[in-house]
């Protein structure tokens, strides 16, 4: 599907990838129409992250402010996280200097609170799990392809997880946390990753990926 | 520029200078993802007229005083590179550049839906890197090539053809030889899914009857431009599908 095509009335989409016009339902995006299930579902192969309260994503800091960091997670709209939040108690900014505790280009794992089209995400960290990540690697996809990261119940990211031995945490908005026991590991787990990001409207993929990541397994030297 | 004097625009078979018959386009080329930075991206070829695009976006505009509370802020920005005509242009932007920069962006501003993605901006750079007639049109195919690329929610893909009178005769997609010595220059953009002429423009003198043809000489072209473009997509994706 491309932009203008028409899809059949019923079909399962979220807007904006699908609008009507003229009582017509249209694809507004690259997409593949999924007819195998009982109701036809549109899937656009792009998308754009737009925030939604609860979203747990790992964020970029962009820049230092004196009461709050700007971070980037790949929307077109920056995340705010307010000093007091990210510190847990009451900040005075005459006292504390926030480029002690969150530096630019540092990645924090964030969860949205509230988001509205007025008004840029507000973050926090408070919650289990979250904060500054301090060991891994982060991995950018399309946040289109995420679904395709995890996979049916799950299945794709158990996969990577058995096969490759390292802690995978995959964020809404496209972003990656893998640690890995290894470099080598690492560099199988995220060849895999670009892997299911290019091939992610095929089908069959949990299959091939794990071929893949054997064939690689062998090629590396690892059991 | 000017006049072409001793050249037979249309000769006794009714032929163009360059072999074409009335009716013919010259030959398109359409390639998309030709850039890595930009979001997406797009090249087209009408025959010597060349045209690469370049999309980012929605994204914080550079300027926050520009957003817009309810919908995205779309900038065009259409430009002809200093080597892109046979006499150097000046790099500056000119009158000419900054009107078609705004004519491109009306094209769009019904086709993006721009209401979903308030205080964002969507950023269109189309550069002309050889110019030889038609270059608004295929500068409306490459933007919208790009922007299908870049993932950007969109009713419908647009194309843009221009029809042209020559010694009396309609003749479609004309170049700059043609446009040069012509009486008349029709740009046309259209959006077929969903029936809306985006751009419309007439230098010159047309019939109404003229007009109507014209039109729908243009119209025809831009159906078929399109389905090259959503072949164009669709080949993008069934290629990676092979690795």
């Amino acid at each position: 599907m491309t932009p203008g095509d028409k899809l059949p009335g019923d079909v399962e989409a979220k807007e904006p990838y699908v609008v009507e016009i003229n009582g017509v339902k249209v694809a507004t995006t690259i997409g593949l129409l999924d007819t195998s299930g009982e109701k036809p579902v549109y899937i656009p192969l792009q998308s754009i992250y737009v925030p939604r309260k609860g979203d747990v994503v790992i964020g970029l800091v962009q820049s230092v402010g004196v009461v709050n960091w700007t971070l980037d997670i790949n929307s077109p709209y920056n995340g705010v996280l307010p000093a007091s939040d990210f510190l847990g108690r009451p900040y005075n900014p005459a006292t504390d200097d926030l480029s002690q505790y969150l530096q630019v280009g540092d990645y924090v794992k964030v969860k949205i609170v509230a988001f509205d089209r007025t008004r840029n995400p507000l973050l926090t960290v408070q919650d289990k799990g979250l904060g500054k990540i301090v060991d891994g690697k982060i991995i950018e996809v399309q946040p289109s392809k995420v679904p395709r990261v995890i996979g049916k119940k799950r299945s794709m990211l158990e996969m990577l997880k058995k096969e490759t031995g390292c802690e995978i945490f995959v964020a809404v908005n496209g972003r990656i946390h893998v640690k890995c026991p290894d470099e080598d590991r690492e560099t199988i787990l995220i060849l895999a990753i670009k892997m299911i990001e290019r091939q992610a409207h095929t089908t069959g993929l949990t299959a091939r990926v794990q071929e893949y990541i054997e064939e690689l397994k062998k090629v590396k030297g690892v059991e | 520029m000017g006049k072409a004097i001793g050249v037979k625009l249309i000769d006794e078979l009714g032929r163009r200078h360059d072999g074409r018959l009335p009716d013919q386009m010259r030959p398109v080329k359409m390639r998309i993802n030709v850039l890595e930075n930009a979001d997406g991206s797009a090249l087209v070829e009408y025959g010597r007229t060349r045209i690469l695009a370049a999309v980012y976006g929605p994204r914080e505009p550079v300027q926050k005083f520009m957003a817009l509370p309810d919908r995205a802020l779309l900038r065009v920005r259409y430009h002809m590179a200093p080597f892109s005509t046979e006499e150097r242009k000046s790099p500056a932007p000119s009158r000419r550049e900054i009107e078609l920069s705004k004519v491109i962006r009306e094209a769009f501003e019904d086709i993006i839906l721009v209401k979903y993605f308030p205080r964002t901006a969507i950023d269109i750079f189309l550069e002309v890197l050889q110019a030889d007639g038609g270059t608004r049109t295929a500068a409306v195919t490459a933007a919208s090539l790009a922007l299908a690329n870049a993932g950007i929610p969109m009713k419908a893909l647009v194309a843009g053809v221009a029809v042209g009178k020559i010694e009396g005769q309609l003749v479609l997609d004309v170049d700059e030889i043609e446009d040069g010595s012509g009486e008349a220059d029709m740009p046309v953009a259209y959006a077929p899914d969903i029936e809306k002429i985006t751009l419309f423009q007439l230098n010159g003198v047309l019939t109404r009857e003229e007009l109507e043809r014209g039109l729908d000489m243009a119209l025809n072209a831009i159906r078929e431009l399109v389905e090259l473009e959503k072949r164009t997509l669709k080949e993008e994706y069934v290629s990676t599908e092979e690795v």
